[in-house]
């Protein structure tokens, strides 16, 4: 990182994409507490659950009577039991296991990532894949194992590193998945009544809209893309509010400054260029069709999947169930809030979690103990 | 983690593959820019090392202004 004393109009110029205006956002909400409305929207991304918990928005909006509340919407916190364990094998088989830093700590059956590298396990934290294809460069005589967690805005970023001949002591363990058929499979399994759905600004950024349109085609349920911001989100809502009295449900697009119907292209191409779909299961659901991102053949080299099956052959047959009285799998299908499972903010903290809604910063559980009055 | 951080192009490295990212926080630091198609001088947003968009600063600027005028025709509606 470099350091700069100036700061100027790059500043002034990047807080333009940020949008803030709260004589706006009072216009907003002062609109949607004229409707007397009883609605229950999901999203599906830890950043929108920050900003509605961090600014006070789910409260404000449940006294407009929108209940909102977070879906699947954290890769790290959908990431199954299984692929915790099978990174963690491979680090106690001798690899150099390196994943993103809110993976750590995310307990297995008996360990975490964290945990094993302070027993001296090689363990690293990475900010991109890129610096783990780095750590591979230097390291040849370390087989390095990158755990690719992430919804679609993550996964081209894989794509795009797989396409560039990384070296042969480098492999992926993917935990790549995506969103629209999560949604679909929340909606078919028909557990909560969903009024609305605010889908993710930066998933969105690279798939568009486009894939959405289905949904509330099938299942008439309204959508709305939004931002990141107080406002994004209180608009997001107050769209959805409006095509619900209309009757008219629609994908619609809040974060058109950033998000396209087409989405992005490019990163599209190299995600299909190097996976394929496969059907996977995630925590908490049953497994989901054509939900995951699985290498393809061509680059089976760096599937840790298919160079580690001797290793990974030990478990293969073993059922992993949930910590114990962790209700995670509730909170990710919307069936619950972090403060209806007795062990939030008692036995389980950040700084001793049970379950990854605890751990991840996009998780619920994570999200609401940060920001809660102590 | 689809954390995604705006910031501005500044440098291109000779390959065309990685950029240098000024956040205008202080915070300079280099992207891999072959997701996008970008200049000296756009504005990207950056996930995870990688920029994954490029910003439309007319839009952004518009986007005020539009949801204003939404509310607005509400009222008269």
């Amino acid at each position: 990182m470099i350091s700069s004393k100036k700061c100027c109009p790059v500043r002034r110029r990047a807080k333009l994409f940020s949008l803030k205006d709260k004589q706006l956002a009072g216009r907003i909400i002062s609109k949607i507490k004229k409707i007397d409305v009883n609605l229950r929207f999901m999203h599906v991304c830890g950043t929108h659950q920050d900003t509605l918990v961090k600014n006070g928005l789910d409260v404000l909006l449940r006294e407009c009577g929108i209940e909102i509340g977070q879906g699947p919407g954290c890769p790290v916190c959908v990431t199954t039991p299984r692929e915790i364990e099978e990174m963690l094998l491979l680090a106690r088989a001798g690899k150099t296991v390196t994943t993103f830093g809110d993976m750590m700590k995310v307990p297995g059956e008996k360990e975490s990532l964290s945990s094993m590298k302070t027993e001296g396990y090689d363990v690293r934290t990475v900010y991109g894949i890129e610096d783990a294809v780095t750590i591979a460069e230097k390291n040849r005589d370390k087989n390095v194992v990158f755990m690719a967690v992430g919804f679609e805005t993550t996964a081209p970023t894989t794509a795009a590193v797989m396409l560039k001949n990384p070296p042969s002591n480098f492999s992926i363990l993917s935990c790549h998945r995506t969103i629209p058929n999560a949604l679909k499979a929340i909606l078919d399994m028909g557990e909560l009544k969903i009024d609305g759905l605010i889908e993710p600004g930066h998933v969105s950024t690279i798939i568009g809209t486009k894939p959405y349109e289905f949904i509330s085609k099938e299942y008439h349920v309204p959508q709305v893309v939004a931002g990141f911001e107080p406002i994004d989100v209180l608009m997001g809502a107050w769209m959805l509010v409006k095509q619900i009295r209309k009757g008219e449900p629609f994908i619609q697009n809040e974060y058109t400054r950033v998000v396209h119907r087409d989405g992005n292209a490019k990163a599209q191409q190299v995600i299909n260029e190097v996976f394929e779909p496969e059907d996977k299961k995630w925590r908490g659901f049953p497994v989901i069709p054509k939900s995951g991102l699985i290498l393809r053949k061509k680059f089976e080299d760096y599937d840790a999947h298919k160079i580690y099956e001797d290793e990974l052959g030990e478990i293969k047959d073993r059922e992993f169930s949930e910590p114990k009285g962790c209700r995670c799998g509730e909170l990710l299908r919307g069936l619950i809030a972090p403060q209806d499972c007795v062990l939030f903010g008692k036995k389980c903290t950040p700084d001793n979690p049970i379950g990854p809604c605890m751990v991840s910063i996009e998780g619920s559980c994570n999200i609401e103990y940060h920001y809660l009055e102590k | 983690m689809c954390l995604a951080i705006p910031g501005k192009i500044i440098d291109i490295d000779k390959n065309r593959e990685h950029a240098i990212v000024d956040y205008g926080d202080g915070t300079k630091r280099k992207a891999n820019i072959t997701l996008v198609d970008v200049k000296i001088g756009d504005y990207v947003l950056v996930h995870a090392g990688f920029a994954i968009e490029i910003l439309n600063e007319k839009e952004a600027q518009e986007t005020l202004d539009l949801f204003k005028e939404m509310l607005s025709s509400e009222e008269e509606g």
